[in-house]
């Protein structure tokens, strides 16, 4: 096994060890896997098992290729430690000869056996395919928030991705912390944002949600606040690795690969970097309503424009869907309640068939009162959530739109310098110090050099926001196209299930004589 | 305010179409009356004033009592409270279930949202307005259906009932064309009516506690305690459940108004959505509305009857109860007297006339409280049968609009 092995090309030390989760502490067993895609390019015929599905040999069965998530939940789930003898047939079988060969990352190669503690069963395929056709073939899931530490208990999550060809690792889990996260965004912002790349935001921190789950209280409301965490981890990251100048960087891949990452510390509200970053979001927004700037370039007008009504509309229906979640959880909450008055309204009923018919109404709404109580759930998750993300995210593109007006603002400013510079130099050459001349002259020079390395800064971040602007685009359109066919398919379940109720017991009401 | 004219008879016209088709007409919908050739009573029109509704009643009828065989009068809400108050306090109908008074108008809460809306004319689009103002509109006239159903209902039980619509007050009621002068109370009256009140519960207590030798009234007298508070409970909960549905469909309708901004800004792909979206929710929004208004009329407003009618029969039952306390009481007196030979036939007479009455209330209360029973479960049935079909309807026809607007959407993508 070991002379089939590549060594990994990161520095990840031969034996990388994985946190083991420990059972005794966590909350959830299971978690989601999740596997590659082929090319496009590469017709896989749905039969191919071997094709980016889980280790274990026995479980392997045909998973076509479609989103198909459901049979494969079905799936028992089994810890396989790497040096278990049944994984060595699969490992060697590697890509079937049937497989069209054409990208490495779609093999399962012998690279899995490095010191994995835990695979986990489950596959999910998600095709993600661009129409440019790039391929995206990594998908990540985040799931199993476990408690962890009894004092400064802090939530860890595990995720699990696949791996491309630039990663070690075909399907690794690690774990993190929210602060990890923070901390990877807060370094990929100050590393990108200002030349010009949309960088998606983290989620936001919650003192009052976290402090009830530390506390231990496990009620609905924080079971729910982790739930929505967790989602909206999932949903950053991958949006960070979907942007394939991010996937690159290496604090991404350390993010994702690595089993212990330095504690983020700066990402802290109230540490003295938070408060670095407060006094520097101050000071930009003054900067902002200074600069004034001669658009030359008619298509950042219009797009800057644009986000600004999208912003609007957007938040503005970002509230409104999250007043129906509200109501229909209250809709949810009165109907149930309703429905136990209706059960002993039927209860004190003396006429026989009528108290029959009643009891049956209170279940009826008991059954209802469940419908408004998913459909809100969906109503979130679905809908709202997204609405939440592109507010956030169009915060960055404005930011990056504002990036983009400091830098030419930089340029003119070397400019203006640099024709003072020029002024006082002519002014020189009649005052006979030449030492001072040449002094003014080098820095002539030095500035010249600075102007033109402004403009080519200009010219490089617009070339970069256009291109990220149109991918972003893309991006939403997707976004919203698929999640607005998910949410309309929630709601035809829930009519389909209200007329499966009501005509259940509509002649339940007709037979009371 | 506004003038609010509404001509009944020929149904109602344009506008959201808030009641179900069955309810245009003066049908009683809580009250499973037979119509009876002679003697007909509806309102036949109804005018909405500033602070008060003017009622214009209606009468058809073959009997002898009246001048004339078809007349209309204008009466107020005072009126009618007067005539049930007239009701109550005759006691020739103590052994009647006295039909409940319908509850006043009240335009209170629909007023203010009104009020509240032209204040924020400034902060929303016109059309959001328009549609906002529609809205209001359309429940400011179902709150004003209703009251006029509930006075006819009133109107209606009191014709059906054998005794009670030979009533004088109640014929004085139907053809004086001038005004009544039923001033409504003044504070002191209600001050009365509140002791009158206090007492009579206290008292009902004590009468409540007195075992019936009756099974039959025993019986009612367990039941109708229970299913009243129960009844209470259960429309309390259906009220609060429907007003959650339409706070619901409000929060529809402004989502299809932002989705139809935003497909009109979007130049991208998925402008189409929007407005396909926008154009759906508009539509499941009319049919959610509908939804909470027919639970409103099915459910909530029978049960709603039911708990004031519930309270009539408790009342029927607290008379008869005081009734046979008197009785016992005569019967002792009698006793005391007869021991003591002394006015001996004045407590007979006394004794006699409180035996026929505990028996006279007894024999009508017997039979009212069986055809209340009829009735309700002759109403519940109709009702909960409505209910249901109407789910259904608004159901499918809401999945008929989400899947054809999926089958769009999935097409085009």
């Amino acid at each position: 096994m070991a002379a089939e092995m590549e060594p990994p090309p990161l520095g990840d030390a031969g034996q990388t060890d994985f946190r083991e989760i420990e059972d005794g502490e966590g909350f959830f067993v299971s978690t989601v896997t999740t596997l590659e895609s082929p090319e496009p390019s590469s017709p896989d015929p749905p039969s191919m098992p071997a094709e980016g599905i889980s280790t274990n040999g026995p479980k392997q069965e045909d998973i076509s290729l479609d989103d198909d998530p459901e049979d494969l939940f079905a799936e028992a789930t089994e810890e396989v430690s790497l040096d278990s003898p049944e994984r060595e047939p699969i490992l060697s079988d590697g890509p079937s000869p049937a497989i069209t060969p054409v990208t490495p990352t779609a093999m399962l190669t012998p690279r899995m056996g490095l010191g994995t503690a835990e695979m986990f069963e489950r596959s999910l395929d998600e095709i993600e395919e661009d129409d440019s056709g790039d391929t995206f073939d990594m998908h990540i899931a985040v799931s199993d928030p476990e408690k962890v530490g009894t004092f400064n208990t802090v939530l860890m999550y595990s995720y699990i991705k696949t791996s491309m060809t630039i990663f070690s690792k075909n399907e690794t889990t690690v774990r993190r912390r929210f602060s990890d996260f923070l901390g990877l965004h807060s370094k990929l912002a100050s590393r990108y944002l200002h030349i010009g790349y949309i960088v998606p935001p983290a989620p936001e921190k919650s003192i009052v949600g976290m402090t009830k789950v530390k506390v231990g209280k496990e009620d609905l409301s924080s079971a729910e606040f982790v739930e929505k965490r967790r989602s909206a981890l999932e949903r950053y990251l991958m949006r960070t690795v979907k942007h394939p100048i991010l996937l690159k960087d290496p604090d991404v891949m350390m993010f994702l690969e690595s089993s212990e990452l330095p504690r983020a510390v700066s990402t802290q509200a109230l540490s003295g970097a938070g408060i670095l970053r407060m006094v520097n979001k101050a000071a930009d927004a003054v900067n902002k309503m200074t600069i004034k700037m001669n658009e030359s370039d008619a298509w950042f007008e219009e797009k800057h424009q644009q986000f600004e009504n999208l912003d609007l509309q957007l938040r503005k229906l970002h509230a409104s869907v999250e007043c129906l979640v509200c109501h229909r959880k209250e809709l949810s909450v009165n109907t149930a309640s309703f429905a136990k008055s209706a059960a002993m309204l039927g209860n004190s009923e003396d006429h026989t068939a009528l108290s029959r018919a009643l009891s049956q109404l209170a279940e009826v709404e008991e059954k209802i009162d469940q419908l408004h109580q998913d459909q809100a759930y969906a109503d979130f998750y679905l809908f709202s959530e997204l609405l939440g993300d592109y507010v956030r995210l169009i915060t960055a593109v404005k930011g990056v739109f504002d990036h983009r007006m400091k830098t030419w603002s930089k340029w003119q400013d070397t400019q203006l310098l640099l024709q003072k510079k020029r002024e006082a130099e002519s002014k020189l050459q009649f005052a006979n110090k030449p030492d001072k001349l040449q002094q003014a002259q080098d820095e002539i020079k030095e500035l010249e050099g600075k102007v033109q390395q402004g403009e080519k800064d200009f010219e490089l971040i617009s070339k970069t926001i256009r291109k990220e602007v149109s991918r972003f685009e893309k991006e939403r359109v997707k976004d919203f196209k698929v999640v607005i066919i998910k949410y309309l398919e929630s709601l035809v379940q829930t009519q389909q299930q209200l007329i499966k109720y009501w005509e259940a017991f509509l002649p339940e009401a007709k037979a009371i004589a | 305010m506004w003038l609010t004219h509404v001509v009944l008879c020929q149904g109602l016209d344009d506008g959201p179409d808030f009641l179900s088709e069955e309810d245009r007409g003066p049908r009683a919908v809580n009250v499973d009356l037979q119509t009876d050739a002679t003697l007909q009573v509806d309102i036949s029109d109804a005018l909405s004033e500033r602070d008060k509704v003017k009622f214009t009643v209606h009468t058809k009828s073959t009997l002898p009592n009246f001048k004339q065989n078809e007349f209309s009068v204008v009466r107020q809400h005072e009126e009618f409270i007067w005539l049930h108050d007239s009701f109550v306090e005759n006691e020739e109908y103590a052994g009647y279930i006295i039909p409940p008074a319908p509850p006043r108008p009240d335009f209170d809460a629909s007023r203010e949202k009104l009020q509240k809306l032209g204040e924020g004319e400034g902060s929303m689009t016109k059309e959001e307005f328009t549609k906002m103002k529609q809205e209001l509109e359309a429940e400011y006239l179902a709150i004003f259906k209703k009251t006029v159903a509930m006075h006819e209902v009133f109107l209606c039980r009191v014709a059906a009932h054998p005794v009670l619509r030979k009533d004088l007050n109640f014929h004085v009621f139907l053809e004086y064309n001038q005004d009544l002068s039923v001033r409504g109370k003044n504070k002191r009256e209600k001050m009365e009516d509140f002791f009158k009140n206090v007492v009579k519960s206290a008292d009902g207590v004590l009468v409540a506690g007195v075992k019936d030798v009756d099974d039959f009234f025993e019986h009612e007298k367990t039941f109708l305690l229970e299913y009243h508070n129960r009844v209470k409970d259960a429309s309390a909960k259906s009220d609060r459940m429907i007003r959650s549905h339409k706070s619901a469909a409000d929060d529809i309708n402004r989502i299809a108004s932002t989705l139809y901004t935003l497909g009109t800004q979007d130049s991208t792909d998925v402008c189409k959505f929007f407005l396909k979206v926008s154009e759906l929710f508009e539509k499941t929004r009319k049919i959610e509305a509908r939804v909470a208004a027919d639970e409103d009329l099915k459910l909530a407003d029978l049960l709603k009857y039911y708990l004031r009618e519930s309270q009539a029969a408790k009342d029927l039952l607290y008379r008869r109860g005081r009734a046979l306390v008197d009785y016992e009481n005569a019967n002792k007196a009698l006793d005391r007297a007869r021991a003591k030979n002394k006015d001996v036939l004045q407590a007979e007479t006394s004794q006699q006339v409180c035996c026929q009455k505990f028996e006279k209330i007894s024999e009508s209360a017997k039979q009212e409280l069986i055809d209340f029973k009829t009735r309700r479960v002759a109403a519940f049935r109709k009702n909960l049968v409505e209910l249901a079909e109407l789910e259904l309807k608004h159901a499918k026809g809401n999945l008929q609009l989400l899947q054809s607007c999926l089958g769009v959407l999935k097409g085009d993508t």
